[in-house]
């Protein structure tokens, strides 16, 4: 039941500067871990990230173990013209979720 | 005989004051309530305070497509009955734990969503601490988020909020602490670099960092109680769920934050 939860400005002016907000829910396990018995407790995580803006890559980032559960990703672009932002995140065990959100620059 | 009348009065007023003590401790004035909100740092609470920086709201989202998921041999869902949640659970958690005529004793708001299930969905019980039970614990109680605290006033409840005030004030384990030695009397201290705070649960079930995940009050009382080195309780012990009852009261008129998020 993997969701995310995104933060983009509904509305912009041209040439500003926004800043987006990515929260995705994964339990980011390190690998590190070991159980009760002495198992190792495989590597669950999230290893990369990335938002395209109208098609366009703006950002991306690569994730590793010490990241925290539930990976809040927050970042800045400048509004240059109305669309759509797609994110997509990418992990072990085949994860992949994606995600997206509308923008209108006035 | 002299001697002895004096040794049964002596013993008398110490057993007085042992009883009396504890049942007279130090209690927070209303007024210097604080939320653990309070206690924390700015970055915390500015996550708490962004919905979309907040992890809690991702279990909130998820406990609200479980109100809407069938479930059980019954084949109802939460909604089925009870409808927009928006509405129809609007100020419960403020109130629970709430006493439960059949049971005869309080139940908090898991284990109410648990009797739901058995007698109304005819489904298992959803386990305690898991991901399920978790989530849609925070997404009623979320429904009541800025609410003040009303606890359940039905008199059957008195002798356990009596209970839970008992368990509070008593010292128990290896390290012979009560609950009230820390949240009533040094509050205003810290534990190693933690803030001691008040025991004010109003916030639950929590995203606490240091847990990575949701977790219940339930989940923070055994923490403490294997603090205090004592005997610790299942979750959904009676006297759990008598602490509990005893907190909420303690912290009654106090704003819900659900789901906050706690260091």
């Amino acid at each position: 039941m993997a969701a995310a939860l995104i933060n983009v400005p509904k509305k912009a002016k041209r040439g500003d500067i926004i800043e987006i907000k990515t929260l995705m829910s994964h339990i980011m396990e390190t690998g590190y871990r070991h159980t009760t018995s002495g198992k190792i407790v495989p590597r669950d995580i999230i290893t990369s990230f990335a938002c395209r803006y109208n098609g366009e890559e703006i950002f991306r980032a690569d994730l590793f173990p010490a990241t925290a559960a539930n990976p809040f990703i927050s970042f800045f672009t400048v509004a240059t013209e109305s669309g759509k932002f797609d994110f997509e995140w990418i992990g072990d065990n085949g994860f992949s979720e994606t995600a997206a959100a509308s923008i209108t620059v006035e | 005989m002299k001697v002895a009348a004096t040794i049964v009065l002596a013993s008398l007023l110490i057993a007085a004051g042992a009883t009396l003590r504890p049942l007279t401790a130090t209690e927070i004035p209303s007024a210097e309530r604080r939320s653990g909100y309070t206690f924390m740092g700015p970055d915390t609470k500015a996550m708490q305070d962004d919905d979309t920086a907040n992890p809690g709201m991702l279990g909130v989202l998820d406990g609200e497509t479980l109100w809407k998921r069938k479930a059980g041999s019954a084949g109802k869902s939460c909604a089925d009955c009870h409808d927009d949640a928006r509405v129809s659970m609007k100020g419960v958690a403020a109130r629970y734990p709430a006493y439960d005529k059949l049971l005869g004793r309080p139940v908090n708001l898991e284990q109410r969503i648990n009797l739901c299930r058995a007698r109304h969905q005819q489904a298992e019980p959803l386990p305690y601490e898991k991901h399920d039970l978790l989530a849609l614990t925070a997404f009623v109680a979320e429904q009541s988020r800025g609410m003040a605290i009303a606890p359940d006033t039905t008199p059957e409840l008195e002798p356990f909020v009596a209970k839970g005030r008992d368990f509070f004030m008593h010292r128990q384990g290896q390290l012979n602490l009560g609950c009230t030695n820390c949240h009533d009397d040094n509050w205003d201290k810290h534990l190693a670099g933690s803030a001691v705070t008040q025991a004010i649960p109003n916030g639950y079930p929590i995203y606490r960092l240091e847990w990575q995940s949701l977790g219940s009050l339930q989940r923070r009382l055994r923490n403490c109680i294997t603090g205090m080195r004592a005997q610790n309780y299942d979750f959904g012990a009676p006297e759990l769920v008598e602490l509990e009852l005893y907190l909420m009261a303690r912290a009654r008129g106090m704003p819900i934050e659900t789901p906050a998020v706690r260091p």
